[in-house]
């Protein structure tokens, strides 16, 4: 509030000033916000680690490595079915359309809770259609395909709808096939896109404990993921244990999520330059 | 469009509209915090408890209300998973009074300074009520399940929480190893029994109740869990069957109050009441066994809560008490548990 | 032809994954007493669980919408070092296991904590009250207005910003009245998404409300406590609430997505 009350009075006398100034009240604003709300939980949370033992412990590593693993496997089908669905809602057209189109949001808009809940009573033991999967890996993730899906989807969407048709149909006309046109017009245009959704659907994947712990079994070294593990760690009294397998997973996280980010940076000022 | 021409209006009448939508969230802020510290009135027991006597508590805090002493109090109640209660404690949640499902969780309470370090010296050694290890089978008991060793024969499936974050798993895994110290085996043979059962371990919920709901749903053959959790999931309309072994374990659930309390009085008469007849009586309706006597004799009781030849205490030699548990089984590193998890799901069936 | 394979395993994958779980969660409710999941939704720690979330909402969104546009102008129009960094910081929280969150607000506001030992002793509860609920929901839903905002400001441009500012504009009203209408349906569409988020936060919150009935609960940690005492239809009830909220903020989304790609 007084911060608003700053940034009106900071702002006026600068009718005229331009540049570096303009940019200098927002990140400012934005830096503050961020320490507070998210810098400081997270620095404490690192200043509480210790027992860095943990993480090399044979437990953790299997529960780390099945997490990693089967983010990216859901994020990576993700990318290839999300992309398709993208596709589909923006160059098909048919009854319905609107209506899958207002679904993709569902797993932002429910609960983790509820979210778990309907996975274990669709993929559990009295599954209505008979898929028995629940308590194996299978399961744990069919509910990352459930919780990451709107990720790509969302964000190759809107390049898709900016994108010129005419490019396309001039390749066409010029005997591209229907896969090449694909392939050096869409892709790399779309490309961007999915980069970053493929990156927010796996960080997402990576830290999902709400729809994954019902349906998993938590058994250690097959079906118990990260998340479970820091859980049973911070139960059992060893917070700083527990905290240590937090910031790797962070670390892993806020690498991918930097990485892709500089690679889609370099994307689109390729895409400008040409 | 009919947004942009509505801030543009503000814009246009009162200069610049950021100070309202900050007054707008000041408001807000001030609200919630008001409702936050206008929280105590009259006298309110804050009574932190572990999860499953949610529905024996309630019923007994209606009726002490209606007696002279409880009349007027008010209770907030906060129900969770023992070990992360006790936690919450630590961390400043208000409490007057825990009850909790291990003594050991207790013990925390005491090593910060919260609990007088004579708790167990109260009427009943400090406990409220009693429960017994029990195997929930499925309807008819289709494996015949009757005896620890049935548990580990081929093919048998079975459910429990996970030991490191489930106070009720950890009474399973002592039950487990008790039972077979006193048939005779030696404490190697008595951990191999319990790396063998956790090769059956089909799935380790978070908590004894999530361990229940995966049992109802349909996984597994049996369910290591409390007699009072079988019995309540049959009173909640469960279709469900127990089998009490006869080696098995008494679990004992301590209630305490804790020494910074405010209404230590009204704590403290409370306690008596829950170990009195009337509250007694309740807790034998809703599945626990009663630590008061004179209720345990009544004829009901007997035939609800059968005896068995070997019913152990935490503080049986073979274990030695809780902290001794805890330190041998229960140390996230390098603790039995930990290895017997590693040696059946360890590295090679990876 | 290869039009109808595509339309068929997008709709069918949709199907799948989204749209039959949750038509069994009605069903499963509706299969239940209606009688007994009335109750369940209607008795008074219910519903004062329900305004806990909406409290919580309601202080977590107006505030992240606000530094989510600050904070998407900073990333798009600044121009400093570490942009790349900051970006990839606001999506942290998503990233975030929220038990951790849970646990790292413990670290600092816990009795023995950074801050919580001067918080007691001026008497102000932070933790198992409405304050940490607030902080919980604040920090998972940090990313959502400015991950919106940020591409659609990119997108935009800043010419338009720069003719108002050659014709003297001042930066307060280049922002009202150029830049904020143009980026108004993602701004819209991202605050959507924070309260579906705040609405539906669960580890986070489980870990530092307490969980004290009546006081403290929050709607999804009354879910969990009737599901773990076996009350499957009270649990059910009010995951079937929380789903058609979510449903309605659903049809808030798609009524806001046509206009968004036509402006």
């Amino acid at each position: 509030m007084s911060e608003g009350r700053r940034l009106a009075s900071v702002a006026a006398p600068r009718l005229v000033s331009r540049g570096s100034a303009k940019s200098a009240l927002p990140l400012g604003l934005t830096a503050t916000f961020l320490s507070v709300v998210v810098g400081l939980p997270l620095a404490a949370l690192i200043a509480s680690a210790g027992h860095w033992n943990v993480v090399t412990s044979p437990e953790c590593v299997a529960a780390l490595k099945l997490t990693l693993a089967v983010a990216a496997l859901a994020a990576l089908a993700n990318a290839v079915l999300g992309t398709l669905t993208a596709w589909v809602l923006v160059r098909d057209d048919f009854r319905g359309k609107s209506a899958l189109n207002a679904v993709i949001d569902l797993p932002f808009a429910l609960p983790t809770v509820v979210a778990g809940l309907l996975l274990l009573s669709f993929y559990g033991p009295q599954s209505p259609v008979g898929i028995h999967v629940a308590y194996t890996r299978t399961a744990i993730w069919f509910a990352l395909l459930f919780v990451t899906l709107p990720f790509v989807v969302r964000t190759v969407q809107p390049v898709l709808i900016e994108l010129d048709v005419e490019m396309e149909d001039a390749a066409r006309s010029l005997g591209a096939s229907r896969f090449t046109v694909f392939r050096r017009i869409v892709l790399p245009n779309i490309l961007p896109g999915i980069f970053s959704g493929f990156t927010l659907a796996f960080a997402r994947a990576v830290g999902e404990i709400g729809a994954i712990v019902l349906i998993s079994g938590n058994l250690p070294y097959r079906t118990e993921v990260a998340s479970v593990f820091i859980f049973n760690h911070l139960q059992s009294g060893d917070p700083s244990g527990a905290a240590a397998v937090a910031v790797c997973l962070l670390a892993i996280s806020f690498t991918v999520l930097l990485v892709v980010g500089g690679v889609r940076r370099r994307a689109t000022r390729h895409e400008r330059d040409v | 469009m009919i947004l942009s021409t509505k801030l543009m209006d503000n814009v246009d009448q009162k200069g610049s509209p950021m100070p309202r939508t900050a007054r707008t969230l000041l408001c807000l802020l001030v609200a919630g915090l008001v409702c936050a510290a206008a929280a105590s009135a009259a006298t309110t027991l804050n009574l932190v408890a572990y999860s499953t006597p949610k529905p024996v508590l309630q019923k007994i805090i209606a009726a002490w209300q209606q007696t002279g002493q409880g009349e007027g109090v008010d209770f907030s109640q906060s129900y969770g998973p023992s070990t992360n209660q006790a936690k919450a404690v630590i961390a400043g949640q208000p409490a007057d009074l825990v009850f909790l499902s291990t003594g050991d969780d207790v013990n925390q309470l005491v090593d910060a300074g919260l609990v007088d370090s004579k708790w167990d010296e109260q009427g009943y050694s400090g406990i409220a009520a009693d429960t017994v290890v029990v195997f929930a089978v499925r309807d008819g008991n289709p494996k015949h399940i009757k005896s620890w060793a049935d548990l580990i024969k081929p093919g048998v499936q079975v459910v429990t929480p996970n030991p490191f974050s489930s106070g009720s798993a950890k009474w399973n895994v002592l039950a487990a190893y008790l039972a077979q110290r006193h048939l005779g085996k030696t404490d190697a043979q008595a951990t191999a029994y319990v790396q063998k059962l956790f090769q059956h371990v089909v799935s380790q919920d978070t908590s004894g109740s999530n361990a229940t709901n995966t049992f109802l749903s349909g996984k597994g053959d049996v369910l290591i869990t409390y007699e009072s959790e079988a019995i309540n999931a049959r009173l909640q309309g469960e279709n469900i069957q127990y089998v009490i072994p006869r080696q098995t374990m008494l679990i004992q659930l301590p209630i305490a109050v804790m020494k910074a309390s405010a209404n230590k009085n009204a704590a403290n008469q409370f306690i008596q009441y829950v170990k009195s007849v009337p509250a007694q009586q309740l807790f034998a309706q809703y599945g626990f066994r009663p630590v008061n006597k004179t209720v345990a004799k009544e004829p009901s009781v007997v035939k609800e809560f059968p005896a068995r030849p070997g019913i152990y205490t935490i503080d049986d030699k073979t274990i030695g008490g809780w902290r001794a548990a805890d330190k041998r089984w229960f140390n996230p590193s390098g603790g039995l548990m930990e290895k017997i998890e590693q040696g059946v799901g360890g590295p090679t069936s990876g | 032809m290869s039009k109808y394979v595509l339309r068929g395993v997008a709709v069918f994958y949709l199907l799948a994954i989204l749209l039959a779980p949750l038509g069994l969660v009605f069903y499963r409710t509706l299969a239940y007493d209606s009688h007994e999941a009335w109750q369940a939704l209607t008795n008074h720690d219910t519903l004062h669980a329900f305004q806990i979330t909406l409290i919580a909402a309601g202080i977590a969104v107006p505030l992240n919408t606000v530094f989510g546009i600050v904070c998407a102008l900073a990333i798009v129009r600044g121009r400093f070092p570490g942009r790349g960094l900051l970006n990839a910081f606001v999506d942290l929280p998503l990233a975030l296991s929220p038990v951790v969150v849970g646990a790292a607000l413990f670290v600092l506001y816990g009795r023995t904590g950074w801050f919580g030992a001067w918080f007691l002793r001026h008497g102000i509860q932070i933790l198992f009250a409405l304050p940490a609920i607030v902080l919980a929901t604040v920090f998972v839903s940090v990313p959502f207005v400015a991950r919106e905002v940020v591409p659609t400001l990119r997108e935009l441009g800043d010419d338009q910003e720069q003719a108002a500012h050659t014709l003297g504009a001042s930066a307060w009203q280049t922002f009202w009245r150029i830049t904020l209408p143009s980026i108004r349906w993602a701004v819209i569409y991202g605050v959507v998404l924070t309260t579906a988020r705040c609405l539906g936060e669960y580890g986070a919150v489980a870990v530092v409300s307490g969980n004290i009935e009546g006081k403290t609960q929050t709607a999804t940690l009354a879910v969990q406590d009737f599901y773990e005492n076996l009350d499957h239809a009270g649990s059910y009830a009010i995951s079937l609430a929380l789903a058609a909220i979510a449903i309605v903020v659903l049809v808030l989304m798609t009524a806001i997505r046509p206009r968004e790609s036509a402006a």
